[in-house]
């Protein structure tokens, strides 16, 4: 037998063999480890075959998972055997031993290239393979060019050759510059011509990491690809021996057809025609058949030809074809044809516009999600959320939650995940959303994560309708026996904001809520300890008139943890406390919580950001890209009495720009753990979640001796979002870029609706600004495109979607930006009729690779036509009375921020709504007047009045007249988004703008938020 | 890459060969060697031949006691690799005449010199059994 050749080593397998434990094993192997160790060291005259036999056992004692740190040298020296087999022996040994760093190896460089450079042809080819699996950088200097001389060589026999190709390509992957030689591509194009198929297999793995770097240097490749694809496929001009049950070298046609795929398109209209046909005829001419390899080689080649014909997209009747494939292949009990037909159609939905066709086959998937294989169940996973979209999400969603009480542990965490998100994205109502989110932390709590409830939290916060019902759900969530701590938290909070909104419920009163939270405390940790203090100091506050009963208990408790170990909660305890005693302050203090400014979905950004290799979440990454804007896609809400545009309520949206969206939970969770007072900023950093849900009741800022003496802090003002964003439905920044924003998009435009000049948008490419005139009721803008680059922008657009209410002309936008120029493109604008909607820029460029489009909301708003004037007494009251009544004359009365009355007053001042002092007797009132302007109503007088309630700051009654019904319908309710919620603040921090565009404090001191945020 | 591992391993778990086309440390491989193992060995024949791991695929096929484990990019064509194994089951049937566990095992040279014939650097250099074969032949008549 063989193993005569290495008796020693026989022996030892056997040896191994035979050991009963792994234990014995380690024994014999310490002892093999030791004799050839002694071996090595001591005999100097080691015959080369006693070398070979002791470098084979230390192979396979380092195969079988023993460290091997010795004798590395006595393998790499064995390349340097005068005989074939101790060289064949050094050459795999050392290639399996080390690493390209190792320093033997370089020792042996010399010793290897002249074994490429001789003339011994199998010399040749060990050296050959050893560079190619482990050559590093410096072989790929002193190597390249003799292994590319003897790739091309016409005197090399194939069988070095083959060899040389994948050499090559392992030195161009260390080295990129080996193939930079001219006249490099058309060798590689000659290459193709080969007809030995061993050198032709290699060559085109060759290509294939040439191509994906750089294909356009190797375009003359690619006819070439189509004549090796027609030559197996079609001609099957094959030696025998390639052909596998009948199929012409399946391998070689998979690798033409990927290599292929590295190519954007083909021009060539004959070379187009010859490809589609031989793919037609694959795929035409696949039947399955009853040999299992057979049929697999023909599946192999069949799948790749699907692929190609993805890629070249082709017409719409060969796509059908493909879809149609798949949707046999996932309906089949075959496992490996079913799992790769699932794998395929969520390729194929990445690439085209098929889910329509795939839409048809939703059972046929779900079924797979209950497969008995894992491996299929995640295909199907994928497939499910790559194909969801708002008319599907119900189903979808719904079969991934019943999935998710059976699913294995493995599963459970992406499965939340992906429901969460699809549930967010095409959540048909709200009021779904909400239940979607409740049944996962009560189904799968443990992989639940935080960003998920604090996206309830989020959504409820901004949507009134959806209250009531929040609370009411979470409140039924608590009357379950054992429910996870997750959902604990995410009642408490809710019921906290919310739970008066219950009150005449049977269950609501606030004595049962509070009872039946109080009954979980004992069993959380302490972070949710701290929320549920909250909660309690809010259900004291709505608590109106007092129940001293409830009072004592809470006070009860407040008392207990002011001598909390933990200082997070002792905090709370004894500012909650103190505060609680002042009555009527804590009502300002502990106000409803302001709306959340939008911001991505934390969770898609999380999929995005959670490891990127994986396959399933990278193609999250990509439908996330692709689908940010449908974002949450409300249906219809209009409100029943039919006035249109009272969206108030409506939609919320969720900004696809990342933006400055900077969720850095950990640092969060460290701060609140270590309860350090002042964590505060005064200017909480950034829209970090933690921060909205958590700061604000946490009174940030002065330490709590403080705070009794400023009973008008209100926190949290800082991330109120202006009203404006709710109204403005335009769903804005629904772009998959790649290139990120600078700055806050939102921001930026609530800036400039209140000045005229400033940035609208900006990203690392190019930077938009714009500077208006108004004048009556037309405007000039003037867009400035400043290129940042050193390269131009090019296939610049910009187009503008006006509302009905505008007129606008945007002059001429080149197509071109120069390098580190500014373009100024003037807009004129007419304002036809009053109307809240606005106006918006879909603006596009293309820089590099990178295709930029973004649509971005223009500063037209209805303020901008409005001209303050002052009235008299005299002009004033007449007017005021012969206005009388709706139409012409509304009346709103609201809850609202709590505001001093002189900022009231520099807010509509802002709004260039003249504020008239003195013509009110009552001091407590405001009245203002101002111009509008438009085309249709031509100059309009507007009067305004607000009534305010010293005693109760959040409620207020505005009555607003005008000649124009529609006139006063609108800036009622414009003036109303204004009241309701603060305007963001644009942070100190934020980089300033280098644009021409001139930020003096005067522009600061006009925005409101701004002054707002000095109050504080 | 394309490929990144051809492993063999018996039913016991016991690797019989390991070859890797990307540098791994020995608690690395320890590690995956253990992890995919568990993975693949516990799916029954009902089951489809791929098993997705960390991030990258692992296309198997058992014959016998023995299992071939090949790991691949998640980009590779799966049947084509699933059929490669096959051919590399075929040429050392060729040679070995219906091989088993065994001649693996004490063949070890043999088994690397044929599998070093058919990949290099991840990719597939050779596909037919007579070229494969033809350096050992070579070798086994010296």
């Amino acid at each position: 037998m063989a193993l005569s050749g290495m008796r020693g080593l026989s022996v030892f397998i056997s040896d191994i063999r035979n050991c009963q434990n792994k234990e014995q094993e380690r024994l014999r192997v310490d002892k093999e480890l030791g004799n050839v160790r002694t071996r090595f060291k001591n005999e100097k005259g080691l015959s080369p075959y006693e070398k070979k036999k002791y470098v084979w056992k230390m192979l396979y004692i380092y195969m079988l998972g023993y460290d091997v740190d010795f004798g590395h040298m006595e393998a790499v020296s064995l390349i340097s055997a005068p005989k074939y087999p101790e060289k064949q022996v050094g050459y795999i040994v050392t290639a399996c031993l080390l690493n390209e760093n190792h320093d033997f190896l370089r020792l042996a460089i010399n010793t290897v290239r002249n074994d490429i450079i001789g003339r011994n042809e199998t010399f040749q080819c060990l050296a050959l393979t050893m560079v190619g699996n482990i050559g590093g950088r410096e072989f790929a200097e002193s190597l390249a060019p003799d292994v590319q001389k003897l790739l091309i060589s016409s005197s090399c026999r194939p069988l070095v050759r083959k060899k040389a190709a994948l050499c090559l390509l392992r030195l161009f992957r260390k080295n990129p510059d080996v193939v930079n030689v001219d006249g490099w591509a058309d060798r590689m194009a000659q290459l193709l011509d080969e007809r030995d198929l061993g050198v032709l297999t290699s060559s085109m793995s060759l290509l294939v990491a040439l191509v994906a770097n750089n294909h356009e240097a190797y375009w003359s490749s690619l006819p070439k690809c189509v004549k090796t694809l027609e030559r197996l496929a079609r001609n099957q001009d094959i030696p025998q021996e390639y052909t596998y049950y009948g199929i012409p070298s399946p391998w070689l046609q998979v690798k033409t057809m990927r290599a292929l795929q590295y190519f954007p398109t083909i021009e060539d209209p004959n070379t187009r025609r010859a490809l589609f046909e031989v793919l037609q005829r694959i795929l035409m001419g696949t039947d399955v058949v009853k040999n299992v390899n057979k049929n697999n080689a023909s599946h192999a080649v069949l799948f790749e030809a699907l692929a190609l014909v993805m890629h070249l997209d082709a017409e719409k009747e060969m796509m059908s074809q493909c879809v149609a494939l798949l949707g046999k292949f996932i309906a089949v009990r075959e496992p490996n044809i079913r799992y790769l037909g699932l794998e395929n159609m969520s390729r194929m939905l990445l690439v085209t516009d098929v889910q329509d066709i795939i839409k048809r086959h939703q059972a046929q998937i779900i079924t797979s999600l209950k497969d008995p294989d894992i491996s299929i169940r995640r295909r199907a996973l994928d497939l499910l959320y790559g194909m969801c979209d708002i008319t599907n999400a119900k189903d979808i969603v719904e079969e991934l939650l019943q999935y998710l009480s059976t699913a294995e542990f493995a599963m459970r965490e992406e499965l939340s995940l992906k429901a969460a998100i699809l549930a967010e994205k095409f959540a048909p109502d709200l009021s779904w959303y909400v239940d979607v989110i409740l049944q996962l932390i009560d189904k799968a709590g443990d992989f639940v994560s935080d960003d998920i409830w604090f996206r309830v939290v989020q959504f409820v916060t901004n949507n009134e309708d959806l209250q009531p019902y929040a609370a009411a759900k979470a409140r039924e969530y608590l009357d379950k026996p054992a429910i996870h701590e997750t959902m604990v938290k995410v009642s408490a909070y809710l019921l906290g904001e919310f739970g008066h909104l219950l009150a005449r419920r049977p269950g609501c009163s606030p004595k049962e809520i509070f009872s039946i939270i109080h009954e979980k405390l004992p069993t959380v940790s302490s972070f949710t300890v701290s929320i549920l203090l909250s909660t309690y100091a809010k259900i004291l506050m709505h608590t109106q008139p007092p129940d001293p009963e409830l009072q004592n208990q809470i006070w009860a408790i407040f008392n207990k943890y002011e001598s909390c170990i933990d200082a997070e909660i002792q905090q709370r305890a004894v500012e909650y406390h103190a505060m609680s005693r002042k009555g009527a302050a804590l009502m300002d203090i502990l106000a409803e919580m302001p709306k959340f400014p939008e911001r991505q979905s934390a969770l898609i950004k999380k999929a995005e950001d959670t490891e990127v290799d994986t396959a399933e979440l990278s193609a999250i990454r990509l439908r996330a890209q692709q689908q940010t804007s449908s974002a949450l896609v409300v249906t219809d809400q209009r409100p029943a009495n039919g006035t249109p545009s009272n969206t108030q309520l409506g939609l919320v949206k969720i900004p696809s720009m990342s933006s400055n969206v900077d969720h850095n939970l950990p640092d969060q969770d460290i701060s609140h753990e270590n309860g350090t007072l002042s964590i505060v900023d005064p200017q909480p950093p950034s829209a970090d979640l933690l921060v909205d849900l958590l700061g604000p009741l946490a009174i940030e800022g002065p330490p709590s001796s403080d705070v009794q003496s400023q009973p008008n802090i209100v926190p949290g003002f800082e991330d109120a979002p202006n009203a404006a964003e709710a109204t403005a439905i335009v769903p804005v920044g629904e772009q998959a870029n790649s290139v990120q924003p600078i700055g806050n998009i939102a921001e930026r435009f609530h800036a400039l609706c209140l000045k005229d000049s400033g940035v609208l948008y900006e990203d690392p490419n190019i930077q938009i600004g714009i500077k208006a005139e108004w004048r009556a009721h037309q405007g000039r803008l003037v867009l400035f495109l400043g290129n940042k680059n050193t390269g131009p922008l090019v296939s610049v657009q910009a187009i503008i979607l006006p509302p009905s209410y505008l007129k606008m002309e945007l002059s001429l936008v080149p197509e071109t930006i120069p390098p580190r120029a500014q373009v100024q493109c003037p807009l004129e604008v007419v304002n036809l009729r009053p109307s809240r909607d606005v106006a918006v820029l879909d603006f596009s460029y293309k820089f590099g690779i990178d295709m930029v489009n973004v649509k971005l909301r223009l500063p037209v708003v209805l303020n901008k036509f409005l001209q303050p004037i002052p009235v008299s007494a005299e002009e004033f009251f007449p007017q005021w009375r012969s206005l009388s009544g709706p139409p012409l004359k509304l009346q709103v009365v609201r809850g609202v921020r709590p505001m001093p009355l002189l900022d009231m007053a520099n807010l509509l001042n802002n709004l260039r709504l003249m504020v008239c002092s003195g013509l009110d007797p009552n001091p407590n009132n405001l009245v203002a007047s101002t111009s509008f302007y438009s085309e249709s109503t031509r100059a309009m007088l507007c009067l305004v009045r607000i009534e305010t309630d010293p005693a109760d700051r959040t409620q207020l009654r505005m009555t607003v007249a005008s000649g124009d019904p529609t006139l006063t319908f609108e800036l009622k309710e414009f003036i109303k988004e204004q009241l309701v919620s603060i305007p963001t603040v644009s942070r100190a921090p934020t980089p300033a703008p280098p644009v021409p565009q001139p930020t003096s404090p005067v522009a600061a001191l006009t925005d409101p938020g701004a002054m707002l945020a000095g109050l504080l | 890459m394309g490929i990144r591992f051809v492993l063999m391993v018996n039913k016991q778990g016991q690797t019989r060969l390991a070859q890797y086309y990307e540098y791994l440390t020995l608690e690395e491989r320890r590690a995956l060697e253990g992890e995919i193992v568990r993975k693949c060995l516990a799916r029954n024949e009902q089951q489809c031949s791929f098993v997705e791991h960390r991030n990258y695929k692992i296309v198997y096929r058992r014959y016998a006691s023995l299992f071939f484990l090949v790991g691949v990019d998640n980009d590779e064509n799966e049947l084509a690799i699933l059929e490669f194994i096959h051919l590399l089951v075929e040429t050392m049937d060729r040679h070995f005449g219906n091989v088993c566990e065994l001649d693996i095992m004490f063949h070890l040279e043999k088994a690397h010199f044929m599998l070093e014939e058919m990949v290099m650097n991840g990719c597939i250099v050779e596909t037919s059994k007579a070229n494969i074969l033809a350096p050992i032949q070579l070798m086994d008549k010296a």
